[in-house]
């Protein structure tokens, strides 16, 4: 039997957070980031996982106030988690084109000895200017460009971790010789992107290099990371589209040498549990309408069709106006607007859908956005995810809790158990590196 | 009352200093060496600690001297959660990195210790150090530097100031969980680069973080009157202490003046110059802060002559790890505390309260958008 993978997103700015609750803590506190890590340590987890965006986003010109707004930085934070957590994997996003290789390579090699072999690295490719204004090259990168510059960055990124040795440091008190290598760190690299030389100057860190996620759904994503990630972070929640895209990218294996079990599929999940089956239906129907209020379900219209719908009532009928197609972006800063790329075909299958089911425009976004990956008693979650894992629909989740810092603990106290009980998911770490918990080679 | 600080490097500021019986040579990339350093400093009572960094590394070909690094404000972070009450100031190349990655590091890292994260600001002059980034021609003037450090540094209290501190209403009435007007875009625009905003993180706990900065040259001089709340000056004797403090108070007078020294403390005078001997043998060292070997209450007069002269505390660079840091809380800290000019307990649970300047106000409150 395959053994599954779990890791713990931090809950952050989305509209899955549920902000409201009375539950709901800090989302910037320090104390909420550790009380996560530390539920997902305790629960044996691989690894706790930051998304990032690095301009808060924007509707119709203003920043956006609906969602949960604001994070911190994702290396200073999860250094700090290395201080509080043993075992756990610390993986972050960080974006190819906002930065440079040098800088990050050297925080990913800081991070990785600071954590003692614990840190993840998901590369993204988002290009736009409008985040571009925030740095200094401005403009930024055309969008075909995007995977271009992703590539060479980590194939750069590489040449750096690798520059030393694991053995060049010798530090030897006696015969003086602190560095049994003169030319540890020496490199150079010239392509289309980077123009770089000189020297690393941080030692090879306890895994070599991080372990490397994607994140990026396109056909050039998916090549990308067959070529180079250790696992794929991916939006594909139900069982069909799991096996689907399962199968598509561990079928793009071999064109790069690579066997399926060098690249692991771990989809993004969410999950309401209750005691009964109906019971967690009950809660899940209350949660839906927490995440997808009146006002953010007018707004998310308003992504799709690009145009103010601010006058309809989020409890009527859909607008009977078209999309404004090519006219400038209503939504800034989200990744979630690629998702419809054809919006006019999105429009007509959602009015088809509002008809037959009798839906508003609020019941209409809960039922295409707010949908839980897993709903039921801790019994049938767990049957739930051991089966897409046994059918080849995912290799594990990624879980993402809509509630801060909280929402993790109930999955640890009684899902957990059942998998281990089932001999499906680790009873202890048999390992101390992130490598070693998700099974890839160094 | 004099303000201490203790900067960290390697195995301490001597190059040799490796090799001494109680370093940890081959434990200087693991947490727990970190850790240590600053457990003992917080044990000494002492305000901060400053952890250097460099985005270069010497391309001479020795092999006889300590050899790489680990990015400062990720040790910073590291450390922070298993201390109460020291400040960090880890060090920030404004030179080649980005005034908006550098802001929110530096938030959280005011977030992770619950307030008492600052930064200290360098420039990187050097063309090897240009190389490794590859975008820009060097070598650049130092002005020139010096002017792009001055609006890294404004980009980035901006950045700071960009959220208002009760900027998160969650109003469940309207279903807004930030009230966008006290949020705030900085539109800085200079002859370097040009930032939007807002940040991504909320205002940290102190508002703004302590900057400092470490200053040799009238440029640089000119910089931390300009940018910092902190400037590391180095004097080599009380008169140039005095000098260097009027100057600098000159360009703005509520600066804090600190002191450079590196140190070597023993319990003899003789003990301590044999031991700087030994490791002058195996490695030359030159400093540009005034080197001093000798007992701790030696230093203790010096420290407060100088202070007598005008400076607001000290910054002590450890010529050896760790046992310059443990003559200092364990040696200096005492004597200085029998005379009454050190603390005997921690007065403030923020670094900015340590040192004695008020969580200030936001510069976008009460503006518009
Ligand atoms: C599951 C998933 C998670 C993502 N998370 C982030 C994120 O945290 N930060 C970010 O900037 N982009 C994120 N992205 C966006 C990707 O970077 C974006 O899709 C990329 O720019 C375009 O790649 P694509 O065209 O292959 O989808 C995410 C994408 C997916 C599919």
């Amino acid at each position: 039997m395959k053994q599954i993978h779990l890791a713990a997103h931090f809950p952050g700015v989305n509209n899955t957070t549920v902000w409201s609750d009375p539950e709901a803590g800090s989302h910037i506190e320090f104390s909420s980031f550790t009380h996560l890590a530390r539920t997902a340590e305790r629960a044996k987890f691989d690894f706790f996982f930051l998304a990032e965006g690095l301009r808060l986003r924007e509707h119709a010109g203003k920043i956006y106030d609906l969602d949960v707004v604001g994070r911190p930085d994702t290396f200073t934070v999860l250094a700090a988690l290395a201080a509080v957590t043993d075992r756990l994997g610390l993986t972050g996003t960080i974006n190819s084109t906002f930065n440079e290789p040098y800088e990050v390579a050297r925080q990913f090699a800081s991070l990785d000895h600071l954590s003692e072999g614990r840190a993840g690295w998901n590369v993204v490719t988002s290009w736009d200017a409008f985040t571009g204004e925030n740095f200094r090259r401005g403009g930024y990168l055309p969008e075909e460009q995007r995977y271009q510059r992703a590539k060479l960055f980590l194939q750069t990124a590489f040449e750096l971790f690798d520059s030393w040795g694991a053995d060049d440091i010798a530090a030897d008190k006696a015969s003086g010789v602190f560095l049994r290598n003169a030319r540890a760190g020496a490199f150079e690299h010239h392509d289309a992107q980077f123009d770089i030389a000189g020297r690393f100057n941080v030692p090879r860190g306890p895994q070599g290099r991080p372990v490397i996620l994607q994140a990026g759904d396109s056909d050039e994503g998916r090549e990308f990371a067959a070529a180079t990630a250790d696992a794929i972070f991916t939006r594909h929640g139900t069982l069909e589209a799991g096996q689907k895209f399962y199968a598509d990218v561990k079928r793009r294996l071999p064109a790069y040498g690579r066997e399926p079990h060098q690249l692991l599929v771990l989809p993004a999940a969410t999950f309401v549990l209750g005691d009964t089956d109906a019971e967690a239906e009950e809660l899940a129907n209350v949660v839906r309408y927490q995440q997808v209020s009146g006002q953010t379900a007018i707004k998310f219209l308003e992504q799709v069709w690009n145009r103010d719908l601010s006058g309809y009532d989020p409890e009527g009928p859909l607008p009977e106006v078209e999309p404004a197609v090519g006219a400038e972006a209503v939504a800034k800063g989200r990744a979630q607007t690629r998702m419809y790329r054809d919006p006019v075909a999105t429009v007509r299958q959602w009015r088809e859908l509002a008809e037959a089911k009798n839906l508003s425009i609020r019941d209409l976004v809960v039922e295409v956005s707010g949908r839980q990956t897993f709903v039921g008693s801790p019994e049938t979650v767990a049957e739930a995810i051991n089966t897409y894992v046994q059918e080849d629909a995912s290799d594990g989740f990624i879980l993402v809790p809509h509630v801060t810092p909280g929402g993790l603990d109930p999955f640890a106290d009684k899902v957990v158990p059942l998998l281990q009980e089932r001999g499906v998911f680790r009873a202890d770490y048999s390992g101390t590196t992130l490598r070693e918990h998700l099974g890839i080679d160094r | 009352m004099v303000h201490l600080a203790v900067a960290l490097e390697g195995a301490g500021w001597h190059p040799a200093a490796w090799r001494e019986p109680d370093a940890r040579p081959d434990e200087l990339f693991r947490p727990r060496y970190w850790a240590d350093l600053v457990l003992e400093a917080e044990h000494g009572l002492l305000d901060f600690v400053t952890i250097e960094d460099s985005l270069g590394a010497p391309r001479d070909g020795r092999t006889d001297r300590v050899d790489g690094r680990l990015d400062a404000v990720l040790i910073a972070a590291r450390v922070a959660p298993l201390t109460r009450h020291i400040g960090f100031l880890p060090t920030a190349i404004a030179t080649h990195t980005e005034p908006f990655h550098l802001s929110k590091a530096i938030a959280t890292l005011d977030y992770v210790s619950t307030g008492r994260g600052g930064v200290r600001v360098r420039i990187a002059s050097s063309a090897d150090d240009a190389a490794h980034f590859g975008r820009r021609e060097f070598p650049v003037p130092l002005p020139d530097l010096a002017e792009e450090a001055g609006d890294w540094v404004e980009v980035v209290r901006r950045l700071w100031d960009s959220w208002e501190d009760d900027a998160e209403i969650r109003d469940t009435a309207t279903g807004r969980f930030i009230d966008r007007d006290k949020l705030h875009y900085i539109d800085f625009t200079g002859r370097f680069f040009s930032v939007k905003g807002p940040s991504i993180t909320p205002r940290p706990p102190q508002g703004q973080p302590p900057v400092a900065v470490l200053s040799h040259v009238t440029e640089i001089h000119r910089l931390a009157a300009r940018s910092a709340d902190l400037v590391f000056l180095t004097p080599q004797d009380t008169d140039e202490a005095r000098a260097l403090g009027q100057e600098v108070r000159g360009l703005r007078a509520d600066l804090l003046v600190f002191g450079d020294v590196v140190v070597f403390l023993d319990e003899t005078e003789q003990a301590a110059r044999d031991r700087k001997a030994r490791l002058d043998d195996l490695a030359e060292f030159t400093s540009d802060a005034l080197v001093f070997t000798g007992t701790p209450a030696q230093l203790a007069d010096q420290l407060l002559a100088w202070r007598d002269a005008g400076l607001s505390g000290f910054r002590l660079r450890p010529g050896a790890l760790p046992h310059d840091l443990s003559a200092i809380t364990r040696g200096l800290v005492p004597e200085l505390q029998q005379r009454g000019a050190f603390r005997r307990e921690y007065e403030a649970t923020t670094l900015r309260g340590l040192l004695g300047l008020e969580r200030p106000a936001n510069r976008y409150a009460g503006a518009t958008r």
